[in-house]
């Protein structure tokens, strides 16, 4: 019998289950049907984020350096002048290549799509290729070289040729180089843009130095907020809670109003300063559609996402410790800072990491009463995918937001782990 | 937290100090909260205390923006489809998440930590960029301005909170009450509805609240992806405040601050009910 087999050991010396096979061999097969159980259950839903979200993401990212639209309009062209080696004119092949698909395109009316991009780089290009374009109707037969200068000389200057030879390859980083206030100069190299166009460099560090005052501002109003939460008896303290989870779950859009309410410059807030005269009623103070309306708003909406995390950190300090340095003879003030403090640094963390990244991409709170002095990062992306219809230098912006956000998240999971983020 | 007995003058005016800061710290929590009710009560189309509402004049008080809000056929409309999309949203991001949570809690799940993060990842990623992501990609395969678009979306927005308080309650989940289940010849489902529905019902639900209301709550991306039939009651809103504000949408956010209140009870009673079954009591 088997049973009888497996309890004596066998000629070989493996231990063996009831069946006969192996023990280790069992056990393997036993924890590969349990983890492909495990990953059964989770691959719905993995698919589904990675079909509605990470997809999405990806092909943004991809957006940003991918742009084929050169490549799309003039096929033949974009491949010659990939073989060219881009010294001096092109040869006689590629004018009439280009001219014969220039044509096409303007048959087609997607000349523009392609002056855009060449635009970026040169400006004065629209009008280059749309002129081009429509005067080539006259030419119809080569060579078109001569033809072509004939029509306009820049056709003749080597490096409206090199610009081209380097647009029409499809992939590029000067939506990036644009993000960041620099771009390609014409001979090829990195230099910064005129100093009238610059704002993302300045827009970058505003919404960096923003999000870091209002992390601070939340830590400051969220760690006595806390501290008396976690030491007042539960009764209280669970009444208290709700004035902190109420604004917690009310809608951002209310919140947002309401700031305008308070704050505008006939609003309640306005109003009580001049009742009590500390403002004369034709003196009213702006308070709302600048940097300040973003900040008052935004650290209001983000202080229970610290205060949260810190109360949850403080209630589990045992209150004996900060006694016992009392009793050590530690003054109040010193035994707070040195014995208290210093065990609330991962709630402090866990805070400020979840307040900064949520500040670093907030929308819809600038966007309402940030003004124009008050606008986010956030706030151009969405201009370039709604205004200035630049996708690619918003999915550029976007990118580079997304990097440091993501290089944020990384440091959390590690700092405190992406399930211990506490809800409620 | 009383002051010891002990403490001296100073110690004594530090505490009382301390909770005036912390009394006024609250009142900048809660007055934006509180502050629009009456003023959606205002006769006038202000958005001040008008002398009349400061004196409790009747005469200063009436219920005119919320009949212009229950008379607006745009406003019902928004109604309507904030709802669908939120209860449809609400239901798909329950169903993965809870099954997706129970996989991730068995003991041998691999690549735990990954799939996590993948997982958690639409909370963490700005709308802005998740928006950005939607809009190019959903008007590519023609689910922009649909309502499959706008539900796939914040079904992927609320899975994460499912995941979360999900995952949390079986943490303290008794796997053989599994195996006693299926010894005693009950099938998978059968144990699933029948054993582990009941015992972590409280993290499902409060993470359906979670992700309710991050339906109904989102804004950013409806922005961008949904199309004039799909205008919902934050849309309306954002729109509202960014042409002329006018009082029904302090009307508006009066009601949304009554349903806040709602779901809020309704997670403070769950957890009520889930710590008198794990027998904390609260003192």
């Amino acid at each position: 019998m088997a049973q009888h087999e497996s309890a004596t050991p066998a000629a070989d010396d493996v231990m063996r289950a009831a069946d006969g096979k192996p023990l280790k061999d069992s056990l393997r097969r036993s924890m590969r049907r349990a983890k492909t159980k495990a990953l059964l259950l989770v691959a719905p839903l993995g698919l589904f984020i990675l079909f509605s979200f990470a997809l999405p993401i990806a092909d943004m990212v991809k957006r940003s350096f991918y742009s084929p639209e050169i490549q799309n309009v003039l096929p033949e062209t974009a491949e010659l002048l990939g073989d060219w080696d881009g010294d001096g004119l092109p040869p006689e092949q590629i004018y009439a290549t280009f001219a014969k698909e220039l044509a096409q395109a303007d048959e087609n009316r997607n000349v523009g799509v392609v002056s855009q991009r060449v635009n970026y780089v040169m400006p004065g290009a629209r009008s280059l290729f749309s002129g081009t374009a429509r005067k080539l109707g006259n030419v119809d037969s080569g060579p078109y070289k001569p033809a072509m200068i004939e029509i306009d000389e820049d056709w003749g200057d080597p490096e409206v040729w090199s610009i081209l030879k380097r647009e029409a390859y499809p992939i590029t980083m000067a939506y990036y180089l644009s993000a960041v206030d620099l771009r390609y100069n014409a001979a090829g190299e990195i230099e910064a843009v005129a100093s009238y166009m610059q704002i993302y460099q300045k827009l970058f560090w505003r919404t960096l130095w923003m999000s870091v005052l209002i992390t601070v501002m939340t830590i400051l109003l969220g760690f006595p907020v806390s501290y008396l939460l976690a030491n007042l008896p539960v009764r209280t303290s669970n009444l208290l809670m709700i004035l902190v989870l109420l604004p917690f779950w009310t809608s951002l859009l209310v919140r947002t109003s309401s700031w305008i309410v308070i704050l505008q410059s006939e609003g309640v807030l306005n109003d009580v300063l001049v009742t009590f005269g500390i403002f004369s009623n034709d003196n009213r103070p702006q308070m709302i559609y600048n940097k300040i309306g973003t900040i008052v708003g935004m650290t209001h909406i983000l202080l229970p996402f610290m205060i949260l995390p810190l109360y949850s950190v403080m209630k589990g300090i045992p209150p004996s410790y900060l006694r016992a340095a009392r009793s050590l003879g530690a003054n109040p003030v010193v035994a707070f800072v040195r014995v208290y403090v210093p065990q609330t640094i991962p709630g402090i963390g866990a805070g400020s990491i979840l307040v900064f990244i949520l500040s670093i991409g907030y929308y819809i709170t600038p966007a309402l009463i940030g003004g124009s002095s008050g606008q986010l990062i956030s706030n151009f992306i969405a201009y370039h995918m709604q205004q200035s219809l630049n996708w690619h230098l918003a999915a550029a912006l976007g990118s580079i937001l997304l990097f440091v956000v993501l290089g944020l998240y990384y440091i959390y999971n590690k700092l405190v782990g992406a399930d211990a983020l506490k809800l409620g | 937290m009383g002051i010891p007995i002990y403490a001296g003058r100073l110690e004594r005016t530090w505490y009382y100090t301390y909770r005036v800061i912390c009394g006024l710290i609250f009142f900048f929590l809660i007055t934006p909260i509180v502050v629009i009710v009456p003023l959606s009560f205002n006769a006038e189309p202000y958005f001040t205390f008008t002398r009349e509402m400061l004196t409790l004049d009747p005469a200063g008080f009436s219920l005119r923006w919320y009949q212009e809000f229950l008379n607006s056929e745009q406003w019902m409309e928004g109604i309507k489809n904030t709802f669908i999309i939120a209860i449809a949203s609400t239901f798909l991001a329950t169903s993965l998440g809870t099954i997706a949570a129970l996989g991730l809690s068995k003991p041998y799940m691999p690549y735990k930590n990954a799939i996590m993060a993948l997982l958690i990842s639409p909370m963490v990623v700005p709308l802005i960029i998740s928006a950005a992501g939607m809009y190019f990609f959903y008007s590519s395969i023609g689910l922009s301005s649909t309502y499959p678009g706008i539900i796939l979306a914040h079904t992927a927005l609320g899975t994460p909170f499912v995941i979360i308080t999900v995952t949390a309650t079986l943490v303290g989940f008794d796997q053989t009450l599994v195996r006693a289940s299926a010894n005693l010849g009950a099938d998978p489902t059968t144990t699933f509805f029948k054993v582990i529905m009941p015992l972590i019902a409280p993290g499902v639900i409060s993470g359906a609240l979670f992700a309710f209301i991050t339906s109904v709550d989102e804004i950013v991306i409806v922005y961008f992806i949904a199309g004039p039939d799909q205008t919902t009651v934050p849309l309306k809103m954002f729109s509202g405040i960014r042409e002329e504000i006018s009082p029904t949408i302090l009307a508006v956010a009066s009601i949304l601050v009554g349903l806040s209140i709602i779901l809020l009870t309704t997670l403070e009673l769950i957890r009520r009910r889930n710590e008198r079954l794990r027998g904390i009591v609260p003192q």
